[in-house]
């Protein structure tokens, strides 16, 4: 630092404290009212304080269900939330690293033109052509189906982006010398694109895992059977607005396992990722 | 092992630029062949034309009794150092050198008798099981030699192997390519651009500019008897001086106002024809009595010898002498040379105009 | 940028294009195109006809009041979110760029939210402004005012304005980080030596160095408002009370599912592409730009 200042870091560091708790408390408080009972909290009473009914509230969410509907338990809703992010998050990956490939490393006829086709992608979130789109899921009678819940999510440019950028960087020297070991298309993918992609697709993964498990608009429409929901959307639905019948015990106990896989997918692969970062040869 | 022909060989470009113009050379089997040229005057090209990582335009490379134009690299039992040493940097020292030998299905103990051995003629079998990125420049240099050795190739192409090494290790390495391409007799090919690695690794030396070969010959050779211009100033340092120079009469040319004579001179030059006259600093020496009159501008001190640097007749003129031979405060020297050793060229195509 | 070196094969390349393609194909171009063929069409009541109407439909569009509406909701809404969200994060990451104890510390607590969905940070914020049992709200209450998102159309703007910049915070604040930890340290170095104070070094130097990032967030801030925050109006006002809280995106979800005007829903979908398309090349030519200086 360039002063040496007479209070030491004390100013940057209160403010870092208050950000840290704002961004902190509706998480904590959605906690804390996953362990008190639904009086407590409709009353209006709940203390910002952990209550005592913790295992009970998350047992009924996950195996049992909230009692004022016919919910499913939100432990099927994560199922189906994890399929639907891993099917988002690994397709993705899968169809962007052979596409980019084909950009990057082969020269063939409206090489171009593919290139453009995929890059314009980049610009139309699905909530722009959203009708659309739900029709010819439903032509194809993909409706309460994995495949239409992920496919349609699982087109976009970023993945061939990031893979195509990714590749750039690669020497050229390296397919060189493997074309003199004698790999060809196929092994030089396995042997040395995939292997040095490892943090690329990680990265990729992370993002595209919070965003499959983060969707809203699309499973909303594409699912009508409570058995194929997405506990991002069951949540929303165990809330009534204008209902002091809301079971919020439940809700925020549902809201709290909703956020849980993401933020440990955050926060693990954030080493992996530094990881890469600071390890990355060249 | 096998001897590697080019007959007329070009690269013309997509953009139509024409890299290599025409290039005709014959490697014998064994032959360590130096290809030199600053940077652009095709000879990378022409490496990897042979290696087959760039297509031929026209003409044929052979390799052996076989000509390899649409032969894969992988078939054409040839094995290349990079530059950059081109290592793969998620596999080991050991699957590095393997690799090209585990592609072509060579049975594992083989492989490994071989990847050992090539290891223990490297010095590098300590850290086989070390990633690239673990190693120091020179280690993976003798990683990125490894795996060309383990293949027992017909053929070793050299990409400017040493010049991403500092100076001292570069030297070092070069007596070491040298001693393994002479146990291990294999024909080589080797790409630089710096004419020390050249004189000193090459038994047969291309010098090429602007995709032209200029002049291929042995080392010496070439450094006693440069068949251009280019190839006089490229080859030898500090360069030749070029001065400029009037044909007096046969074996005879003014240089700064002294008559030189000259033992290599093509017959029936004109009196009065103006020439470049090619002037080594090393064969430079002073006159006890008349001579080129030279005025001293500075001197470099080198340790063992000393450049006096000076101007005739606008041109730049370099002198080289063993430190002490001649004193440093010397304001304007006197200068004789051998009519053997003094070049003379055509000043414009710069052609050599000698018998 | 190309490659030097490339592998040979004529059919091998489009075998590894076709699934990207395929997909996109079929879920991107088809249906974009069918929204621009249907803002061209009205159909009849019963959904058993249509016909060719031109620009009608957005010509009628642009009739509604409700329409221009929205998109002043849109503004408000976006530009609030915006200048909230990137100015606690700028200020956030100004302080954990100083050398303190605990910075990577800092940095791991401010990032996660970027994980949570937009509906369940909705949700979260919803919980603390219910009126009658949120424990902010009753803090609200007994200071005397009058809270009620559920009633009053600027709390509910409130509301949504918070959770999508709560929500919002941790993406900006990485990258201003990574873009305070790009300026080489010598150029603060000398500014101090040339006498400027910390606050004056932030804003003559620091602060123009930074806005490519800035620039770039601008346009990544503007594109979520629009869109991301689906989830987040839909949980806590389903764009209400009396549509105080509806966007463009969520107008284009309620006029196609509840209204069934299909050619209208069309129409407003073509012109969030235009924006979104618009705010793209925006982005794009500053990029250039800057790759070209």
């Amino acid at each position: 630092m360039v002063e040496k200042r007479r209070f030491g870091n004390l100013v940057p560091h209160l403010i870092l404290l208050v950000g840290v708790s704002i961004v902190a408390f509706p998480v904590y408080l959605a906690f804390v009212a996953s362990t008190h009972d639904a009086a407590t909290i409709a009353n209006g009473q709940m203390q910002p304080v952990p209550g005592p009914h913790f295992l009970e509230n998350y047992y009924r969410t996950i195996f049992v269900g909230t009692s004022s509907s016919t919910r499913e338990p939100v432990g099927t809703m994560m199922l189906n939330s994890f399929v639907m992010a891993m099917g988002i998050a690994l397709g993705k990956i899968l169809i962007s690293i052979i596409s980019a490939y084909a950009v990057v490393y082969f020269r063939f006829p409206f090489r171009m033109t593919a290139f453009w086709i995929i890059f314009v992608t980049l610009m139309l979130p699905v909530e722009v052509r959203i009708y659309p789109t739900y029709k010819i899921v439903a032509d194809l009678g993909l409706i309460d189906t994995y495949a239409g819940l992920t496919m349609p999510l699982v087109a976009s440019a970023t993945g061939t982006l990031l893979f195509r950028q990714f590749f750039m960087t690669i020497p050229d020297e390296l397919l060189e010398a493997s074309k003199i070991d004698g790999a060809g298309a196929f092994r030089f993918f396995k042997d040395t694109v995939l292997p040095l992609s490892i943090t690329t697709i990680a990265a990729l993964f992370v993002i595209q895992f919070i965003y499959g498990w983060n969707q809203y608009l699309w499973p909303l429409l594409i699912t009508t059977k409570d058995n194929m929901q997405t506990i991002v959307i069951g949540i929303k639905k165990m809330i009534v607005t204008q209902d002091a019948l809301t079971e919020w015990q439940l809700a925020m106990a549902t809201a709290v396992l909703a956020m849980l896989p993401p933020v440990v997918v955050v926060v693990l692969m954030q080493r992996l990722f530094v990881k890469g970062l600071v390890e990355t040869e060249k | 092992m096998a001897e590697v022909v080019l007959k007329d060989v070009r690269k013309t470009y997509a953009g139509g630029v024409e890299a290599v113009k025409g290039v005709s050379l014959d490697i014998p089997d064994g032959g360590f062949c130096v290809l030199v040229g600053p940077s652009g005057c095709g000879k990378s090209t022409l490496l990897r034309m042979i290696a087959g990582l760039e297509t031929i335009t026209a003409g044929s490379v052979a390799i052996g009794p076989r000509v390899v134009n649409d032969v894969e690299p992988a078939d054409r039992d040839i094995a290349m150092v990079f530059q950059n040493y081109a290592l793969y940097p998620h596999m080991s020292v050991y699957d590095n050198m393997a690799y090209g030998l585990k592609n072509r299905g060579t049975p594992k103990d083989e492989i490994d008798k071989r990847v050992k051995e090539a290891a223990r003629i490297l010095a590098i079998e300590s850290f086989l099981a070390r990633k690239p990125r673990a190693l120091s420049g020179g280690q993976r240099q003798r990683v990125a030699m490894g795996r060309a050795i383990v293949r027992k190739p017909q053929v070793f192409l050299f990409d400017e192997p040493l010049s991403n090494l500092d100076a001292k290790l570069r030297v070092q390495m070069r007596v070491e390519i040298k001693r393994l391409q002479r146990a291990l007799g294999v024909t080589s090919v080797y790409v630089t651009h710096d004419q020390v690695e050249a004189m000193t690794l090459s038994d047969k030396l291309v010098v090429m500019n602007a995709g032209n070969v200029e002049q291929v010959g042995l080392p010496n050779d070439v450094y006693k008897r440069p068949a251009s211009r280019f190839v006089a100033t490229f080859i030898g340092s500090p360069p030749m001086n070029i001065v400029p120079g009037i044909v007096e009469g046969d074996g005879r040319v003014a240089v700064g106002g002294h008559m030189l004579a000259v033992a290599d001179m093509a017959p029936g030059l004109a009196p009065g024809t103006v020439l470049d006259v090619g002037l080594r600093p090393e064969d430079l020496e002073v006159s006890g009595g008349p001579g080129i009159r030279l005025p001293v501008d500075f001197v470099e001190e080198l340790g063992a010898t000393q450049l006096f640097h000076g101007k005739l007749d606008g041109a730049e003129m370099v002198v080289q002498a063993p430190t002490g031979a001649i004193t440093s405060d010397t304001r304007q020297l006197t200068l004789t040379i051998d009519a053997a050793k003094v070049h003379l060229f055509d000043r414009d195509t710069g052609a050599r105009r000698g018998r | 940028m190309e490659k030097r070196s490339v592998i040979s094969g004529r059919l091998l390349p489009y075998l590894l294009l076709l699934p990207q393609l395929a997909i996109t194909l079929v879920f991107f171009y088809w249906p974009a195109s069918q929204a621009l063929w249907q803002s061209f069409m009205l159909e009849d009541a019963f959904g058993l006809s249509s016909e060719f109407v031109g620009l009608e439909n957005y010509a009628a569009l642009f009739q509604q009041p409700e329409y221009f509406r929205a998109v002043g909701t849109t503004f408000i809404f976006s530009t609030a979110v915006t200048v909230l969200s990137l100015s606690v994060a700028l200020l956030l990451a100004a302080m954990a760029d100083r050398q303190i104890r605990g910075a990577p510390v800092y940095k791991t607590l401010l990032i996660w939210p970027y994980a949570v969905a937009p509906a369940i940070a909705g949700v979260l914020w919803l919980f603390m402004f219910q009126p009658s049992l949120g424990l902010v709200a009753r803090g609200l209450r007994s200071l005397g005012l009058d809270w009620n998102p559920l009633l009053n159309g600027n709390h509910a703007m409130m509301l949504v304005v918070l959770s999508a910049t709560w929500k919002q915070i941790s993406y900006n604040f990485l990258f201003f980080l990574a873009g305070l930890q790009a300026i080489p340290k010598s150029l603060i170095e000398a500014a101090a030596i040339d006498g400027a104070r910390p606050t004056r070094r932030f804003w003559t130097i620091v602060f123009p160095l930074l806005s490519p990032t800035t620039f770039f967030l601008l346009v990544v801030n503007i594109v979520y408002v629009f869109f991301d925050t689906f989830g987040i109006i839909d949980a806590v006002t389903g764009g209400g009370p009396a549509k105080a809280t509806e966007t463009l995106v969520y107008k284009v979800y309620s006029d196609g599912r509840l209204g069934g005007d299909l050619g209208g829903s069309a129409a407003q979908s073509v012109i969030l592409m235009i924006i979104v398309i618009a705010l793209t090349a925006v982005q794009f030519r500053f990029v250039e730009r800057k790759v070209q200086y």
